[in-house]
């Protein structure tokens, strides 16, 4: 089985400090890690890779040339080639950018390696952004069917069988490849790299895709001019209150208990 | 045998003088302020409970008591293992909890000056905040930094940087008499008669009550990695410890632990922390290494070279973590097999014995003959760099007063190999309530009496901590 995983190189922070001024991301002093859903996105491939050693795992990123670090790291874990999409030019790209941009990675990537991916992984959303959206238009920029939310994935019968997350409990989701999915935090950690593939991915070569390269991109589609997303103003949402889940043994109960709550609440 | 006196309502109302509203009475002392974390050792309420907030209130406190032959216990956050802090023989306690101010920080001289009540955790985080660290780090961040220095606290990093008593430069302390005294000061190096800071270090509230603490600090380090090691058994685990030093390497922190344990921590934190086989090997132990140095540059090529030597000795793999979330996770399961222990445990007793480094394999050896004449269960885990083990016995199933019979004749046993070995009866923990009698049959009489001796110089009344560490009632 052949998987691309697809990862960004993130500022660790939880809450992105943003320039009131310029309303950009300040990233001065704040170190870099891989989006921890695209890590969940790697270790989901790794896992399957564990039972088929056969499989192949390719990682792509998108960004400046210091997120190779966040490749290397990748191939530490568990890839077993990386390549960047790396040019000026794909600067500033909002996630519609971004996905055209990918697309045609993907299809440069599987040129260059002589495969077609049976699926492609991301993480369900980067935590500088918090859009979610690359992934799925992605998914739909390859005309490919998606799962998003997932936990977990294994392979069997030319198919994926996915454990995904749902409002009111997980599903079981089979999914025919090629296929993309999106991964969110599962019950385990991303695994520890080994010195010996540490070792080893520090001396890796890392292919950069530039425009030169992409020759199929439309230059007006990707960038900044490429990007219908104006950013009017961004902030931190108050943190929501947890809800009540009313679970009582039938219908009736439950809207007594809901009429008894609401009364005592003196909303009716 | 000292004999006190009760408290009485007269004494009541001179300790309100001294600190108004704060003297707690009788069932309204908080029942934590009977025992700390190991209450096997013993529990028993004091009579009068106090929250102080100042040097000057502590004296006028222990003033009154001096007069009036009523013992006093000092205790922090009661996070303690040998009971040191439990009020044995009822009187007042005091709790530094709430004198939890950072005073000061004295950067040209790498010096910070503190409240006793000061917790670990919130010392090494605001130090970092400076660029410093205050490198002692025991397992227990939730310890007072008083509580640290009154066991001479050891941790994780003791093996490159010592235990707690390298820190301490200076301390303020109210002595049994209530007189107010200072030891000490931030220099460097001191000549100057008997070391007084040194003797309070590890006293365990038994010679005075240290109402302020000036404390050491060094240059953060600035790159971090760790190393998880796994090996087939234990023996191949620790007959690695000594090459690792053999061999030059200065690891920040080095400790082992078997797969049980490991197991026990990572139910207790609801996930798997690391593999439990490799290449179809199950591991039976693992290391975890922590290097530190000014960046990665400088760290990579040793620990490529420590990786290299550690496989060349037997493990099954390294893995690294060097990143914040890894550094973390690999920790997270360390920093609980305690927590993993305790939740699993109805009977619970410890102890934690220093032996030389080259000695742990023997040791570990003999524990593990040892152990299966007992009807408890054995579970240790240590600080390799430092040969200083944990070794905890546990039963769900024992009548409480056959547990108590079987672990003394345990502990006596192990106790008296550790000092055969050229070791120690407790590496960190202390000897409080619970280990008096190991100490006296480890050190003999001669030391037994001079301990003996400086304590009544400092205490005249016995009032302060009774039958703590060389004291018996």
């Amino acid at each position: 089985m052949n998987i691309l995983v697809c990862i960004k190189q993130v500022p660790d922070t939880t809450e992105i400090k943003i320039d009131p001024v310029t309303n950009t991301l300040v990233r001065d002093g704040v170190p870099s890690i891989i989006n921890p859903f695209d890590g969940y996105a790697l270790e989901a491939a790794a896992r399957i890779k564990d039972k088929d050693p056969d499989t192949r795992i390719v990682v792509l990123s998108m960004g400046p040339k210091q997120a190779e670090a966040a490749l290397r790291e990748a191939l530490a874990i568990a890839a077993d080639k990386a390549y960047l999409v790396t040019d000026r030019m794909f600067g500033g790209s909002d996630t519609l950018a971004t996905s055209y941009i990918l697309y045609n990675a993907v299809a440069k990537v599987e040129e260059l390696e002589g495969v077609k991916f049976d699926a492609i992984f991301c993480g369900k959303q980067a935590i500088d952004g918090d859009t979610a959206q690359v992934g799925p238009e992605l998914a739909e920029q390859l005309n490919y069917p998606q799962v998003t939310y997932a936990l977990e994935a294994t392979s069997a019968d030319g198919a994926l069988h996915i454990l995904k997350e749902g409002e009111d409990g997980n599903y079981i989701v089979s999914v025919k490849t090629p296929c993309l999915i999106t991964f969110t935090k599962p019950s385990f950690d991303p695994r520890f790299p080994t010195i010996k593939r540490k070792m080893a991915a520090r001396k890796a070569t890392i292919e950069n895709l530039t425009s030169a390269e992409l020759t199929n991109i439309d230059p007006t589609r990707a960038g900044l001019k490429g990007s219908p997303t104006k950013v009017k103003k961004t902030f931190v949402p108050p943190r929501k209150e947890a809800g009540v889940v009313i679970k009582e043994e039938t219908g009736e109960e439950s809207a007594q208990k809901l009429f008894e709550l609401l009364s005592e609440a003196h909303v009716i | 045998m000292a004999t006190y006196n009760p408290v009485t309502p007269e004494i009541i109302a001179q300790l309100e003088q001294v600190v108004p509203g704060r003297v707690v009475v009788g069932q309204d002392v908080n029942p934590d302020y009977s025992r700390d974390e190991m209450p096997i050792y013993g529990v028993k309420m004091p009579e009068v409970a106090i929250d102080v907030l100042t040097t000057e209130e502590v004296a006028g406190i222990v003033k009154i008591c001096y007069d009036n032959n009523i013992p006093v216990t000092t205790r922090g956050a009661g996070t303690g293992l040998v009971g040191g802090c439990t009020p044995v023989c009822g009187g007042v306690v005091i709790c530094t909890m709430r004198m939890n101010k950072i005073l000061n920080y004295d950067l040209e001289n790498f010096a910070v000056t503190v409240q006793p009540g000061v917790l670990l955790q919130q010392l090494a985080d605001d130090a970092l905040t400076h660029g410093c660290l205050y490198p002692p780090d025991p397992g227990e961040k939730m310890a007072t930094l008083g509580g640290n220095v009154s066991t001479n606290a050891g941790g994780m990093r003791a093996v490159k940087y010592g235990a707690t008593r390298d820190y301490v430069r200076a301390m303020t302390v109210v002595l049994p008499t209530g007189e107010i005294t200072h030891f000490g000061s931030t220099v460097s190096k001191t000549s100057s008669g008997y070391s007084l800071t040194n003797l309070m270090v590890g006293s365990e509230g038994t010679l005075g009550i240290i109402t302020e603490l000036t404390l050491k600090l060094i240059p953060a380090p600035k790159a971090t990695v760790s190393l998880i090691v796994p090996y087939e058994d234990l023996d191949a685990c620790i007959s690695t410890v000594p090459k690792i030093f053999m061999n030059h390497f200065k690891p920040q922190a080095l400790e082992f632990f078997e797969k049980e344990i490991l197991i026990s921590s990572e139910e207790y934190l609801g996930k798997q922390a690391f593999p439990h086989s490799f290449d179809g090997v199950d591991v039976g132990a693992y290391l975890l290494l922590t290097f530190d140095g000014e960046s990665m540059d400088e760290l990579d090529p040793i620990v490529e070279r420590a990786a290299e030597m550690l496989v060349e000795e037997g493990a099954l793999d390294v893995l690294v973590a060097d990143t914040p979330g890894k550094l973390k996770d690999a920790w997270a399961a360390r920093s609980s097999f305690l927590e993993g222990i305790e939740e699993q445990t109805k009977l619970l007793d410890e102890c934690d014995v220093v032996v030389p480094v080259n000695q742990i394999a023997n040791y570990v050896a003999f524990v593990n003959e040892t152990k299966s004449n007992y009807d408890f269960e054995v579970k240790y885990f240590g600080h390799a760099g430092d040969g200083n083990l944990h070794i905890y016995e546990c039963s769900n199933t024992m009548d409480e007063a056959e547990f108590r019979k079987q672990v003394d004749q345990f502990l006596s046993a192990i106790y008296q190999k550790a000092m055969e070995l050229g070791g120690q009866i407790s590496g960190e923990h202390g000897i409080g309530y619970g280990k008096v009698k190991y100490l006296a049959e480890a050190v003999g009489p001669v030391n037994m009496a001079l301990m003996q001796g400086i304590k009544k110089v400092f205490d005249p009344k016995m009032i302060l901590n009774p039958g703590k560490v060389c004291c018996t009632l």
